[in-house]
């Protein structure tokens, strides 16, 4: 069978196109059958071309047709092409995809604009599958900026509402900070590479020759064209991934519907950035001053992610802080060289994020639209399902073994060991030091969040008594299979030190066998895990210590000096969005409004357009005096200008007399 | 008989007069009547040219005389219209003061 590999992104976009056009007439019935089954359908092709490549190795590509062809000069075709990784994510995007449109039949039931939300998640969903199926960084490009219109439609769903189309304008124009960097590598790779194909930015041949050759940049001096190149497609990845310093948008992307941030704010989207480099893992690695700099600012997001959601109420706020603070954790790997771990992760996160996303959106909705955890507490009997679901995502995040979050944080931490203590990089043990320590604040703010929400006792609102039921149907279904993801993830790559094969890292072909002796990197790795797994524990001790059974804990660190500083901090996520305000956003207001004033205002407004009519109309009024309507008044004109005329002839008469 | 330059005199004088009749005063009956006299006054200056010249170097031609008759029927004919004008403003404003008639002023 010939599997064209268009149709797996197509699919869906038929589905934007039926529901988006057609979706007010169509039936209830009708949109979820076309929102829901185009997906399926496209997890079936990708599954199908995936087990081709299981069995028989074929890597497909789809040829598509010459784009942008100035021959010999730019030839960017419209091609796809199907290997590991973009297999594993097309399984994973339209797994874990088809999932969250299921959910959202229940979760959307009834809204106003149902057909609107389906057509955008397909819309998503093609433009995804285009991000990470296209052959050529362009194409790519195509379907990330794609990704970032969705995801600000859908941010901005409930329009009705400012602050959501805030959110919505936030993360745009935030993500479009990144996509320019983003855009000025694709110049940079088609200006040295003078293709944009995968396989040429991947070629290492190119990257040697490259790496000698320096561009001098404003700033930076002189920097070697690869790591100017990997720099701005970082960059990029900032914006779409949400690290530091472009991380503010995704908590407020929160706007959306709760399976919108399951899928587009958790799973998929935002974890593009790390496919990028994934995919174009022989170029990172050609610039190693550049990985430093990628582990640094992914420990550091990590780490004040992780110290902001410590002290956020609204449930959804937290696995938002938790998202950039696990992204971090995918870049802090792949700054330390360890592409394979980082990608493993995104998938692991991909399926215990969905879930906890899915779980508290199934809270949301069982309490009719109230995010705040403080109204919530001992909803473990009203919502027994939604609590395991849940609980189990939780210790997935926490690396609880045997849950997949183990096994990818685990081998994300090692990486960081690995690099730190036994190559000896001090960078490296610096950041690894952080990224531990976030580790335990993960358990910790997460077993917060579900004794907050579900354990404890009941502070929900008194109008709520008794209407708090288990979401059923579709939500349910999508919580277990996610579920069973989350418990049975890890497998995926299992380390070999564990018994396994590390199979996803060996599939990928994003695995690195180390140089040190096996002996050696084995001993670390069950130091590196023991101490993972300590911390984790600790975490989750100190957090059903301080919130699940009395709280004398937090009572006495929360009143103590460093305590309050802290909290305060926390809960007001440490006032970047205020130093942001002040650095950047008010300072372009006030220059904005000055142009508008001296411009809008003063320049056009008034003198050009209000000028002009002043101009005329005082001209007019100057005229309309001679018009007197007084008839002798006219006769004295038309008298003196006959006796001008008359002079004017005699003198030309009479010149012409002379000559 | 008159010389030339006196008839011409004559004319100018005429011609004057018309046309502080026609400036400086209000009634449009007299104004209409100011511009008969100045088509009087060009009248007598064609005449006296056409005279001058039968006896001179246009022996034989009657130009100016001819004119004269022209303009004499021009005017009658601008005179009947000019007074029926006059007429309708009367009816219609029930004035005939040139400065009680400026509507059309800006």
């Amino acid at each position: 069978m010939d599997i064209n590999l268009l149709w797996i992104p197509l699919l869906p976009f038929l589905g934007f196109l039926i529901n988006g056009m057609l979706g007010s007439r169509l039936g209830t019935r009708s949109v979820n059958a076309i929102a829901c089954g185009l997906p399926i359908l496209s997890f079936g092709l990708s599954y199908a071309a995936w087990s081709r490549l299981l069995s028989e190795g074929t890597e497909l590509h789809w040829n598509g047709f010459p784009w942008i062809w100035i021959e010999g000069l730019v030839e960017i075709p419209f091609a796809l092409h199907f290997d590991a990784i973009a297999a594993v994510m097309c399984m994973v995007i339209t797994g874990v995809g088809s999932l969250i449109h299921l959910y959202s039949i229940g979760y959307m039931k009834g809204d106003p604009g149902y057909h609107r939300y389906f057509a955008y998640l397909n819309l998503f969903t093609a433009f995804m599958l285009i991000l990470v199926l296209g052959d050529n960084l362009l194409l790519m490009f195509i379907g990330w900026e794609g990704v970032g219109l969705c995801s600000y439609l859908l941010i901005g769903f409930w329009y009705e509402e400012d602050a959501n189309c805030a959110a919505g304008k936030k993360a745009f124009i935030m993500n479009r900070v990144g996509d320019f960097a983003f855009l000025l590598g694709i110049f940079l790779c088609l200006a040295h590479f003078g293709s944009l194909d995968m396989s040429t930015l991947t070629d290492s041949e190119m990257i040697k020759t490259l790496s000698a050759e320096t561009l001098t940049v404003p700033l930076l001096g002189s920097v070697s064209v690869i790591s100017m190149i990997v720099l701005l497609l970082f960059i990029g990845a900032t914006g779409k991934s949400a690290q530091i310093p472009l991380y503010v948008w995704l908590p407020d992307a929160m706007a959306g519907p709760t399976p919108v941030s399951a899928l587009i704010h958790a799973a998929t989207m935002v974890t593009s950035g790390v496919y990028l480099c994934c995919r174009l893992m022989p170029l990172f690695e050609a610039a190693p001053a550049i990985l430093t700099v990628i582990a640094g600012i992914g420990a550091c997001t990590a780490l004040l992610a992780a110290l902001i959601a410590l002290g956020q109420n609204d449930i959804k706020k937290v696995l938002a802080y938790s998202t950039v603070s696990q992204l971090g954790y995918m870049f802090f790997a792949i700054g330390v060289g360890a592409f394979s771990a980082a990608f493993f992760h995104v998938v692991t996160h991909a399926f215990f994020k969905a879930l906890l996303f899915l779980g508290s959106g199934s809270v949301i909705h069982a309490m009719h639209h109230e995010q705040d955890m403080r109204k919530m507490g001992g909803l473990r009997k009203q919502l027994p399902f939604t609590h395991l679901t849940f609980l189990i995502g939780t210790l997935a995040i926490a690396g609880v073994p045997p849950l997949a979050g183990f096994f990818s944080k685990d081998e994300i931490l090692f990486a960081g060991y690995q690099q730190g203590f036994l190559e000896g990089v001090d960078s490296a043990a610096l950041f690894w030091g952080v990224s531990f320590v976030t580790a335990g604040m993960t358990a910790f703010y997460m077993i917060r969040c579900v004794a907050l929400t579900f354990w404890g006792e009941s502070r929900v609102d008194s109008s709520l008594e008794g209407k708090v039921r288990e979401p059923g149907g579709w939500i349910g279904f999508a919580l277990f299979m996610l579920a069973i993801a989350s418990i049975l993830g890890g497998f995926l790559n299992v380390p070999e030190f564990l018994g396994g094969h590390a199979t996803l890292g060996h599939f990928t072909g994003l695995h690195h066998a180390s140089n040190l002796p096996e002996e050696v990197v084995h001993a670390a790795e069950w130091k590196s895990m023991f101490l993972s797994l300590a911390v984790a524990g600790c975490g989750l001790l100190l957090a059903f210590y301080c919130y699940g059974k009395g709280h004398a804990l937090r009572k006495a660190f929360t009143n103590s000096g460093p305590g309050k500083v802290l909290g305060r901090l926390s809960v007001r996520k440490f006032y970047v969005d205020e130093f942001y305000a002040a650095v950047f956003v008010r300072p372009l207001e006030t220059i904005s409004h000055l142009l508008f004033i001296l411009f809008d205002r003063i320049l056009i407004d008034g003198i050009l357009v209000t000028g002009t009519a002043l101009m005329t109309r005082s001209v007019g009024n100057w005229f309309r005096k001679m018009q007197t309507g007084f008839i002798p008044g006219y006769l004295l004109t038309f008298g003196c200008g006959v006796l001008l005329l008359i002079y004017m002839m005699l003198s030309l008469i009479q010149q012409g007399g002379a000559q | 008989m008159f010389s030339l330059p006196t008839l011409l005199y004559l004319s100018a004088f005429l011609f004057s007069v018309g046309i502080y009749g026609v400036l400086a005063r209000r009634n449009i009956l007299v104004v209409l009547m100011s511009l008969e006299l100045m088509l009087n006054a060009v009248n007598i200056a064609l005449v006296s040219f056409g005279r001058v010249h039968a006896l001179t170097a246009f022996s034989g031609e009657h130009g100016g005389q001819i004119f004269t008759l022209m303009v004499l029927a021009v005017a009658a004919a601008e005179a009947s219209i000019g007074l029926s004008l006059l007429l309708v403003i009367w009816r219609r404003w029930r004035s005939i003061d040139l400065r009680q008639l400026c509507q059309l002023n800006g």
